[in-house]
């Protein structure tokens, strides 16, 4: 098992970091009345950690008893005489389901609908016997249609009693409004660097390995506040060299090197011939599912380091230009590539003015 | 449904949920005219518009519940809203054959008018095919059945279908409404108020009951039951002042790298671009020092971010885009067209 998971803090009392969130759902789990709520925050900043320990807080171990099933949802509308069927597999245990609407893609409407209702029919016995709810986590809910969050507004009220749902998302303005005022909504930041390296003495103690104090700010500095990118990191380190030296360099993952390298491609050449390079290389990207606006990102990133500041907001309008196509559009290669083309052609203008 | 609460109470939202008609506040227009109605046994065709949670679904369940009765009204009653099927089909099936069968009995101790209500929340996510089909149905069955539609949005609603209606606009709600009722769930829930912070959730709510009944359920549950402001703008999502005016500060000073700095920032802790925009949109308006070209230059390109934004664009990329464009306005210079060809 990877170290990001292996050392996940199981209890909200066990946190290392978020340690004030973590005392706050506490007092919510504890109040008894607990309302629909919304986790928000950037990725990788711990939000997952921070809903399976509540869920832990509020049912006990069991919640981690985890079975995962495929279901074939046959939904019958007869009023309009077809029959939806949908295949899905969602992780469950007596008290939630969890569900990855992604993966319900187009029908994601009636999927999150039918499984409300499923849980509405069987509720499970609290300690007292009595009926009590259950949680249906809803993953990445950014991702879900507007129709399906149109579809939650009234249902989420009809079925409060019965279905708490415990949303996380990285964008919330992706939320409509009149989701997010149903519920109470939780941010949470990522952590800053100094609370990243006591993540990573605690992992590293853990693995009884011995992580000089520099060693870790560099990979805390190295990834961006991502908690998860620096596990990985971490681990990645200690395969490489072990016992740690202070120059070795930082394990990053394959896809951000990658990008490192276009950027270095774009800035060295602007030709068509390179456009065309850059695209087999963003093509090798999106083939391994990292999303677009992830690379254009990234990309933006790396290419501002290498050019010069009467250049960059000109760079910055476009890029946030071509990532608005890109989620309107359907093919996200051709907005990468546009944004790489006009930005070849800032760059190489920009060139010929200095050198005339 | 309270006593299936168990341990685990209901959302506040659902538990304060007024069960008569007159306990919705400052909708007294709305509710006057609707008593009338009810006491004639013969209430009209209705349309309820208005922002959220101003208290539409609300009155629409506490009515049919003071007509029927808590038995009578699950035969008499039916409930239909955007998380249903309701294409064209939908209106020409379901609907017809609810409004076909014929009414009973009524229940003893209430009017229980002799027809049916059907609800249909949500209505302006009808597709207008469904609306003409729906035209057709309200015609055809106005003898044994009323209609009550609900939307947010009057524009959305076909006008043959609004024309047949009583027409119900319901107001935001105005901050004393807000802190009569809020001051009431307080006192059931043993919360205090201190000072300033019925103030900061009025605000934050901007009219809107449920919203702030959230927030303030969420400060309480958050952050305990002495409710200050900090615990109010939290829970409400209101990003720190002092952090929109370190951003607008730092476009002032005219350097893409600080700028970029604030923004990354504000995003890694989370801080929703929307809020930000339209924090940062109150703070231009009110800058003094700043042109009238300048502002206008600025609040543009807030919009369009606004809208992409909407569209489901990256945070961080749009936010970039704005402080850049507030950069070059405050310094004069165009943003883009230097450089391109
Ligand atoms: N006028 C009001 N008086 C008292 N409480 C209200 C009022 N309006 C809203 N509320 C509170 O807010 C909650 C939501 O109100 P309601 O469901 O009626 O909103 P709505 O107008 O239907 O909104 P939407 O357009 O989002 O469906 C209610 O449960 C109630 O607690
Ligand atoms: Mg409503």
């Amino acid at each position: 098992m990877l170290w990001v998971d292996k050392h996940r803090p199981k209890n909200l009392d066990n946190l290392i970091c978020h340690k004030e969130v973590g005392a706050n759902l506490k007092s919510l789990v504890a109040s008894g009345d607990c309302p629909h709520l919304l986790f928000y925050g950037p990725s990788g900043c711990g939000k997952k950690t921070l809903v399976l320990a509540m869920l832990r807080e509020m049912f006990g171990p069991g919640v981690e008893k985890l079975k995962a099933e495929t279901k074939e949802w046959k939904i019958e509308r007869p009023e309009i005489s077809t029959k939806i069927e949908v295949e899905l597999t969602t992780l469950s245990s007596n008290y939630h389901v969890e569900l990855n609407p992604s993966d319900a893609g187009t029908k994601d409407r009636y999927v999150v609908q039918e499984l409300i209702k499923d849980m509405a029919k069987s509720r499970p016995l609290d300690m007292a016997g009595q009926k009590s709810f259950r949680v249906l986590l809803l993953n990445e809910v950014d991702q879900l249609s507007k129709e399906a969050q149109h579809s939650l507004r009234r249902t989420m009220e009809k079925y409060a009693s019965a279905c708490r749902l415990v949303m996380v998302c990285n964008s919330v303005s992706k939320v409509i409004e009149a989701v997010r005022s149903r519920c109470v909504t939780v941010r949470v930041p990522a952590p800053a660097e100094a609370e990243i390296c006591d993540v990573l003495q605690y992992v590293s103690k853990k693995e009884c390995i011995t992580l000089p104090p520099e060693f870790a700010a560099r990979i805390a500095s190295s990834t961006d506040r991502n908690l998860r990118c620096a596990l990985l990191s971490l681990e990645a380190c200690k395969v490489q060299q072990y016992p740690f030296k202070s120059d070795q360099p930082i394990q990053l993952t394959d896809w951000e090197v990658y990008i490192t390298e276009i950027a270095s491609d774009i800035i060295a050449e602007q030709s068509p011939k390179r456009l065309y390079q850059v695209r087999g290389k963003f093509y090798e990207l999106l083939i391994n599912c990292i999303p677009p606006e992830l690379i254009l990102k990234k990309l933006l990133f790396e290419l501002m380091k290498k050019i010069d500041s009467e250049l960059k907001h000109e760079v910055c309008h476009w890029a946030a230009y071509y990532e608005n196509r890109l989620q309107k559009g359907s093919k996200a290669i051709i907005h990468l590539e546009a944004f790489v083309a006009k930005f070849m052609s800032i760059y190489k203008q920009f060139i010929i003015s200095l050198f005339g | 449904m309270a006593p299936e609460g168990s341990a685990y109470g209901q959302p506040w939202n659902e538990k304060y949920r007024p069960k008569v008609i007159t306990d919705v506040s400052h909708q007294d227009a709305v509710v006057s005219t609707l008593q009338e109605a009810m006491k004639t046994n013969n209430v009209p065709h209705l349309l309820f518009y208005g922002p959220p949670g101003t208290g539409k679904t609300t009155t629409a369940l506490a009515m049919v519940q003071e007509l029927y009765g808590p038995t009578l009204v699950k035969s008499r009653v039916m409930e239909l809203n955007a998380s249903d099927e309701r294409g064209i089909n939908v209106v020409r099936h379901k609907i017809k054959q609810f409004a076909a069968t014929a009414v009973g009995q009524g229940a003893p101790g209430y009017p229980s008018p002799p027809y049916k209500v059907i609800i249909l929340d949500e209505s302006d996510s009808m597709t207008t095919d469904a609306q003409n089909a729906l035209r057709r149905t309200m015609e055809l069955y106005t003898k044994v059945t009323r209609f009550v539609l609900i939307c947010n949005y009057v524009s959305r609603i076909i006008e043959p279908i609004a024309s047949r209606c009583a027409k119900f606009r319901f107001k935001p709600l105005g901050e004393e409404s807000i802190s009569d009722r809020i001051t009431s769930i307080c006192q059931k829930e043993g919360v205090v108020m201190e000072e300033g912070a019925m103030e900061a959730l009025g605000s934050a709510c901007g009219g809107d009951m449920r919203k702030a009944i959230s927030h303030l359920q969420s400060a309480v549950r958050l952050f305990g039951n002495t409710v200050r402001v900090q615990s109010i703008l939290e829970a409400a999502g209101v990003v720190p002042s002092e952090r929109v005016v370190e951003l607008l500060e730092a476009c002032r000073g005219g350097s893409y790298e600080k700028a970029q700095d604030v923004v990354v920032r504000l995003t890694k802790n989370g801080y929703p671009a929307l809020q930000i925009i339209q924090q940062l949109q109150e703070l231009v308006m009110c800058a003094e020092d700043v042109s009238d070209d300048k502002k206008a230059r600025i609040c543009m390109r807030l919009a369009e971010v606004d809208k992409a934004l909407i569209d489901g664009s990256d945070e961080m990329l749009q936010l970039l885009d704005c402080a850049s464009l507030a950069i070059c306005a405050f310094t004069g210079t165009t943003q883009v067209g230097k450089y391109d060809a």
